[in-house]
């Protein structure tokens, strides 16, 4: 059952750094220390896991598409509306899937049928993978985007809020509110690293189309996740390094590096205006374009 | 062995998980042999070779840390995907993580760096234009450009790996283990033989100087990834 997508893969390497920051926020709770804001122990700096990105990711598609053929989330949050739609059009295509079924008994051949069919199907699975338990190997699925932790360009400040609340959550209590805690760090402008392969495109089918929604879906992800925990949350910058080819033609390393930010004076960042971000333009290696959004 | 290389990889992080203990994941000490071959079958791989790693230099200290994230407990499961291309039962593909989750700690290691030394040797699939010397300056040319399949990790995706080839009149940095007695690393993953039944393989390791020696244990006739 293959939908509408009949694109060709993208054949160019990407590699691309985003700058995002919060201002008296948790941007990503850890479990470990009763919700405080992830933190490097030895250094101070904050961290945001790759998968609290990748879910910012899914939900933003989630929304955009409205579950459209093609545009699935496997990792959902909460309920899916979706479901009854999806199975209509199953119901209508039914056929095609029985008969591709028989082509090949052997499980290899039909490990891989079920790995494009749910990359067909589902956006985070073709974006960014998936671990699917058939018989014969592991049957894991790289997918060609791959974040990495986010770190805090300077150490964080996490200072522990206490909140009144005028009611109480049983009947009979004595005292008439309540208080709680929240944990915000005041500001924190965060950095994370990132990559595209054509390569494992090419294995999912990851378009040209899908890359658009990916950048769309990073430029945005804070837009559409407002909460009473996340404080103010904003995509600062989406650097781009593509290369001319599926290999590449540099060092990502050496691209990273060409992106500095650095604080304009001594006191602690409050803002994002507290920093300057410069990207090294000139001599770039052949075949590099950077595109910024 | 004319055709070696040295490949120096770093991260931020590292999990090269131990199987006895992957539920809530602990990384070895070291990256495995397995990891390492994966990092340069990033960079060139073909079926008509098969990269062999002589020797791994533990450059920066060993030293770990630890997060503990949300995932999933569960994997998709082959038949509920089978029914559901045949559209016969209702569709229950999607994961709810309300449902799923399990908070689960990762032990991983911090700012690794290694020196990997390998070479590669030519397999059955190896067809007449597949000389040694032409993989092994594909794999050159690539490696100093930076160029790669996929962004080659250190165990886990999320600990993205940069790697820069070493040419071999250049000097190698030193191992903070330079001057240390030897250290016994224990019972190790040295690779996976895909040809029978995934069948793991394990070797153990010795430490010297910083500079692990690694055997080739693959069994005849056997076949990696």
């Amino acid at each position: 059952m293959k939908n509408e997508r009949t694109h060709q893969p993208i054949t160019k390497r990407y590699d691309f750094t985003i700058l995002f920051d919060v201002t008296n926020g948790n941007p990503n709770g850890d479990p470990d220390a009763g919700n405080l804001p992830r933190m490097d122990a030895e250094t101070g700096h904050g961290i945001v896991t790759d998968v609290c990105l990748k879910r910012k990711i899914r939900n933003y598609i989630e929304i955009v598409k409205q579950g459209a053929p093609g545009y699935g989330i496997y990792v959902t949050e909460g309920a899916v509306l979706n479901e009854q739609h999806r199975q209509a059009y199953y119901a209508l295509r039914g056929e095609d899937g029985a008969k591709a079924a028989k082509l090949e008994p052997k499980d290899k051949a039909e490990a891989r049928e079920l790995t494009q069919w749910m990359s067909d199907n589902f956006f985070d699975v073709r974006t960014f993978g998936a671990v699917m338990s058939t018989k014969v190997n592991c049957g894991q699925v790289r997918g060609p985007v791959q974040f990495t932790f986010a770190r805090s360009i300077d150490p964080i400040f996490a200072s522990e809020v206490t909140i009144t609340r005028q009611a109480v959550t049983q009947e009979g209590q004595e005292k008439d509110r309540e208080m709680g805690r929240k944990h915000v760090v005041p500001y924190g402008l965060y950095r994370m690293n990132g990559f595209v392969s054509a390569h494992l495109a090419d294995k999912t089918n990851f378009t040209e189309e899908d890359l658009q929604l990916l950048w769309d879906a990073i430029v945005n992800m804070f837009e559409h996740d407002r909460s009473a925990s996340r404080g103010e949350m904003t995509l600062r910058k989406l650097v781009i390094f593509e290369h001319q080819s599926g290999l590449g033609q540099a060092p990502a390393h050496q691209l990273f590096d060409r992106i500095t930010v650095q604080k304009v004076h001594d006191r602690p960042a409050r803002s994002y205006k507290d920093y300057q971000v410069s990207i090294e333009r000139e001599t770039l290696p052949e075949g590099i374009t950077i595109i910024e959004k | 062995m004319g055709y070696g290389v040295r490949l120096l990889v770093w991260g931020e992080y590292a999990c090269f998980t131990r199987p006895e203990m992957k539920a809530e994941r602990v990384s070895y000490d070291v990256i495995t042999p397995s990891a390492a071959r994966g990092i340069l079958e990033s960079v060139h791989w073909k079926p008509a070779i098969r990269w062999v790693v002589d020797q791994i230099h533990v450059l920066n200290e060993i030293r770990f840390d630890t997060i503990r994230r949300n995932e999933l407990g569960s994997k998709i499961s082959a038949n509920t995907i089978k029914s559901a291309i045949k559209g016969k039962k209702p569709m229950k593909l999607q994961v709810i993580t309300m449902k799923e989750r399990e908070q689960r700690m990762t032990m991983m290691l911090r700012k690794p760096s290694y020196l990997i030394e390998a070479h590669f040797e030519l397999t059955a699939h190896a067809g007449e234009t597949d000389t040694a010397e032409k993989h092994y300056n594909m794999f050159i040319r690539r490696a100093r450009k930076g160029q790669c399949f996929h962004r080659p990790y250190l165990g886990c995706r999320e600990f993205d790996a940069h790697f820069a080839y070493v040419e071999h009149d250049e000097a190698i940095s030193e191992s903070f283990y330079r001057d240390s007695p030897d250290i016994d690393l224990g019972w190790m993953l040295w690779d996976i033989d895909y040809s029978r039944e995934m069948e793991p393989i394990f070797f153990r390791p010795v430490m010297r100087q910083g500079i692990i020696e690694v055997p080739d244990l693959l069994k005849k006739g056997g076949k990696q990834g």
